[in-house]
This record gives C-alpha cells, structure tokens and sequence, in this order.
C-alpha cells in the first residue's frame, strides 16, 4: 500500500517537473519572438555586467579628483567629460550603476515582500482580515507620487538607506493588491481544497501552494515596478535626500551638475540617459515578460 | 447614480481618517527625540520642555492623535518651526500654485497622450504608430526633472526663447507644464492605443463596418467613445502623480509652489510643515480619485442606457 502511494507520488512529481518543463519552454518561445522584449533584456543584462564588473571597467577612479582638469567636455581621454571637480564621468556612472540598481532592486524587495505577504493574507483569509489588509493598502494608495516616500524621508532623516525605505513602502500596495486579487482567484480552486482535504495547513497552502501559481503577475509588476523605483531614487536623490556627494549615485550626479549645467551640460546629460536607458530596458523587458507570462493582460 | 455617489462618499472618509492617521503615525518614527528634533540642534532644555509641552508629547499616543485631528478638524494644522506661522496659511499660500501647475500638466497629458495614441491606433504597426510608440517609450523613461533641465537648456539659455524659472507668466509655465505633463502623456497614449484596438476587435465595430459607415466615423464615434472610458481613471491616477511630480520640478524651475514647500520644510526639519503639505496633497488627491470614479461611472451608465 505504502510503496504504491510512493509511485503516485513519485509520478505526480515527474508530471509536475515535465509541464514546469513545457511551460517554460513556451515561455522562452513567446518570449523570445518578441524582438523589443529580447532587446529589453540585453540592455538590462548590460547594465547588470557593468555594475558587477565595474572595478575592471572603469577607466578611472570615480572619486579621484583633478582639479587642472575640471569641467573638460567629452574627449578620447574622456569619453563623457569630467565634473566640476575633475572626476571622469564615465567612470562614476559605471560605479553609479551599483548603487543606483542597487536601490531600485532592494526598495522593490522590500515592497514586494511586504505588499505580497499582506495581499495574500488578505486574498485568503477575507473578511475582517481582508478588510483591514485592503482599507490599509487603499491608504497607502492615497498619497500623490513621491509624496509618501518624501513624508517617510522627513521622519527618518535623508540617506540612500532611508530613499530605499521610503520607495519599497510607496510599492507596497502595488504588489499588495495584485496578490490579493491572485489569491482569491486561485483560493478555491480544487488543487487547495485537495490540499486542504490532505490537512494541510494555512501556512503551507499560502506559501507552498497559492504562492507559485500567483507568481507571474507579479514577477511583471516586480520588473515594471524596477524602473519606477528606479526613477523616485533618482528622484529623491536629486532633491537631496538619498545619497549625498561625493557619491556617484546617478540622480546625486545630476544635483551636482545642476550648478554647472548651463556651462557643462554634458555632467548632467549622460547620467540623465543613462538613467533613461536602465529604465527603458526595465519596461521593454516587463511589457515582454507580461505578454509571454499572462496572455490576458498583452498590450 | 446617487446611491453610488453616496457609496463612494461613504468609502472616502475612512481613506482620508486613514491618510491623517498614517501622516501622524510617520512623524512619530522619527528617530529619538521628537522634540530634540523639533527644537534643532543647540536648543536648550528648557526650550525643549516647552515643545513638548505645547505638542503634547508627553501624553499617550492615542490622547495626540485625537488631539491632533481635533485641530485639523478646526483647520489647525499647527505652527511651523521656521517662522512660527500657523501651517494652513503657508500652506494655502503656495498649495494654489502647485494645483495650477498639476491641472495644465493634466491637460497636456489629455490633449498630447490621446491625440498621440488615436495617431498609433488608427493604423496599427505603420510606421506613425511606431515613431508615436517610440517616444512615447522615451517619454516613460526620462526623469521628468532630467527633461526640465535640459528643456530649459534648450528653449531658455541656447534659444533664449521662454524664462529660465519662476511661475509669473504663461511664458513661464510652458516648460515645466511640459516637462511635468510628458511622462503622464506617454502613458495616456499606451493606454488609448491599446484600448482603442481592443475596442476595433468588438463585434459592434464590425457591423458597423459591414454597414458601410464610414470609417472616420468608426473611429470617432464607435471606437474613441468606448476606448476613452478606460483612459478616464488612468488620467486620474495621472493627477496624483503630477501632483506628487511638481516637488521634482518646482525645485528644478525654482516654483514657489506646495511641492518645493514640501523640500524646504524637509532640509529645515520643519515637520509640521511637511505634515500638513503632504495631508493636503494627499487629501486633495484622494477628492480627485472620488471625482473620476464617478465621471467614470457617469459615461459607463450612459453606456448601458444606449
């Protein structure tokens, strides 16, 4: 009896792993057809190899000062100029890529993680609960923009730290909402009630079960998501608030450049496309992913 | 109607008790003292005492916050630190300007994204459609403040054609309305082409094709009536953005607007101040949401009556 309900385990898992396996390579497929899309994921794969392998393609040290050669406009020896200060543009928009991903990456984390646990809670339980979850997240809805993050940085303090924080939590009722209408979708469906008929518990319906089947709407809201948080820390940085000089961070850069921006504008026009570029390669990529993960929401 | 006016009413008071509430729970987070922080550095201990006194920190969390919306309930939003000013008046003071600047940058996202996306819409994958999609894309992933900046390289120092900043005159506010309004104007325009080409798919376009109408009509009184409801709530939603937006780009433009309020307030650690901005932006955002989820009710219903 007991090696026989092996064998039926033992086959659902070979099934499973097989369709995983289809799905994925009709994913690929889709994907892959969709040429914008593909371009999307090589200007980001790009960016990714630049910020990991920064150290060994910076031609300078970004924060190396030569003031005899301050403000120069791009030349051979300078691809995109040098700063008031005589740093080598380039150099520190490739170190810039490090902290600038870097933010945008950790602050979509932390919002996803928050906002996806709160959706799901909310999706699955219902009720009171789920009232709670959805007034909260409406809330946190009604601020304007940056305005959230701007009030939770006036509280905290400025820092790049604080920037991080304050954008995950201006992300959070975007992935909560998303999982919380995925998760009513997929609650009572037959494999969770089967799950549940087996005894198995809410903690492990919610994350072992309704978690990885609500996952492709999220994983491209995550990737639009990116550009926009990308975009607030730019923002929030600029203003002042994130990161401050001589940090390369590319919003920093262009607050820096702002004062010399009418002699030199170079300082503040390439880390303003680079900024462009990243966030480009984040929807192109995200707009791609959508069309090959859920077909009900193509553009 | 009125029932769903009423119910929408109803819906909106606890966001807005709840936005009082997370505004005033943030401005507890501030690390240490509050009113070490409020006071500024080199304050006395009597000066500090007297703060909390007049703030009532000392009491329990739940007895401040009643406090607190007891003032905002007789438009007291507090003193500011900077000037000693009550907050509402600097407030209403500046908050005129930034309304002004959200409302044009609004119009240009209406006037410039659904023109542009009726363009792309019509003729599908030509290459109009294309070069609309392409800026459109450009127009999503500029920083808006980025765009200000080299907008104003462009048309005020090189061309010397529009002011460099300040908000006096119409020459004045082209720039940043344009660069506020360009992001919200691209996503408008993705928005109207794929929902007019969803709507082309209907079968009542079909027929109506088949019944030989022609096809400007098609597009302006079949497809564009239909494809713009949807439009309707993302331009709301567009609204908060440009008034969150206008922080970026009154302090580009040098706008003595809420949102550069907002920053100054911020770098002086004047709390109350930031408080009281954000409430009201995010008060008046929520009232903006209320009244597009009932315009969007309104042209749904004359829907299903035709």
């Amino acid at each position: 009896m007991d090696q026989s309900l092996q064998d039926i385990k033992q086959s659902f898992k070979q099934i499973r792993k097989e369709r995983r396996k289809e799905n994925f390579k009709a994913f690929f497929e889709t994907f892959l057809k969709n040429k914008i899309a593909v371009a999307g994921g090589v200007l980001l794969l790009c960016y990714t190899f630049v910020a990991l392998f920064a150290p060994w393609i910076a031609p300078y040290d970004p924060f190396e000062m030569d003031l005899f050669n301050k403000l120069q406009p791009p030349s051979l020896d300078h691809w995109m100029g040098t700063d008031d200060k005589g740093r080598d543009i380039l150099s520190r928009i490739i170190y810039g890529s490090r902290l600038s991903m870097g933010v945008g990456f950790a602050a979509v984390l932390f919002g996803a993680s928050f906002g996806i646990m709160m959706g799901m809670v909310a999706g699955y339980y219902g009720g009171w609960v789920d009232a709670i979850i959805s007034r909260s997240l409406d809330v946190m809805l009604a601020f304007p923009g940056i305005l959230l993050a701007l009030a939770i940085i006036s509280a905290l303090g400025p820092s790049l730290f604080n920037v991080t924080v304050a954008v995950g939590v201006f992300s959070i009722p975007l992935f909560g909402r998303i999982a919380r209408g995925s998760t009513m979708e997929v609650r009572h469906m037959e494999y969770i009630e089967a799950v549940r008929s087996l005894g198995g518990n809410d903690g492990i319906i919610i994350f072992r079960h309704i978690f990885p089947n609500i996952l492709s709407p999220l994983i491209v809201q995550g990737t639009l998501r990116l550009a926009t948080a990308i975009l607030s820390a730019a923002g929030l940085s600029f203003l002042g608030l994130g990161a401050a000089p001589p940090s390369p961070e590319w919003g920093a850069m262009l607050s820096s450049g702002r004062d010399f921006f009418f002699s030199a504008p170079y300082i503040a026009i390439f880390p303003g496309i680079t900024i462009a570029l990243l966030v480009m390669g984040f929807n192109l990529f995200g707009d791609g992913l959508r069309d090959a993960l859920d077909p009900r929401m193509k553009s | 109607m009125l029932l769903f006016i009423i119910k929408r009413l109803l819906q909106t008071i606890p966001v807005i008790f709840g936005v009082t509430l997370v505004v005033f729970l943030i401005m507890q987070m501030v690390p240490g003292d509050t009113a070490q922080v409020l006071a500024g550095e080199g304050a006395s201990q009597e000066t500090i005492e007297d703060l909390r006194e007049e703030y009532g920190l000392n009491d329990p969390l739940h007895v401040q916050y009643f406090d607190y919306m007891k003032g905002l309930l007789q438009g007291d939003m507090g003193q500011s630190l900077k000037n000693e000013r009550p907050v509402i008046d600097e407030i209403m003071v500046r908050l005129p300007i930034s309304i002004e600047l959200a409302i044009y940058a609004t119009i240009v996202t209406i006037i410039f994204g659904i023109t542009a996306g009726i363009i792309s819409a019509v003729r599908p994958y030509s290459a109009s459609d294309m070069t609309v999609m392409v800026i459109a894309l450009l127009g999503i992933s500029f920083p808006s403040f980025w765009l200000g900046m080299i907008l104003m390289f462009i048309f005020s120092v090189e061309l010397q054609w529009l002011p460099v900043s300040g908000w006096d005159s119409v020459q004045h506010m082209v720039l940043p309305v344009l660069a506020l309004g360009t992001a919200g104007a691209a996503i408008v325009a993705r928005m109207t082409r794929s929902s007019m080409l969803e709507v082309v798919r209907q079968d009542y376009i079909r027929t109506a094709k088949a019944k030989g109408i022609k096809n400007y009509l098609i597009i302006y009184k079949h497809t564009l009536r239909n494809a713009l409801i949807p439009v309707i709530t993302v331009v709301g939603l567009q609204f908060g953005a440009l008034l969150g937006g206008t922080v970026l780009i009154e302090s580009v433009f040098a706008i003595n607007g809420l949102g550069r309020l907002i920053l100054e307030s911020i770098r002086m650690r004047d709390l109350p101040m930031v408080q009281g901005g954000v409430l009201v932006a995010s008060i008046i955002f929520v009232l903006v949401n209320l009244f597009v989820d009932i315009l969007y009710k309104f042209f749904n219903r004359r829907i299903d009556i035709n």
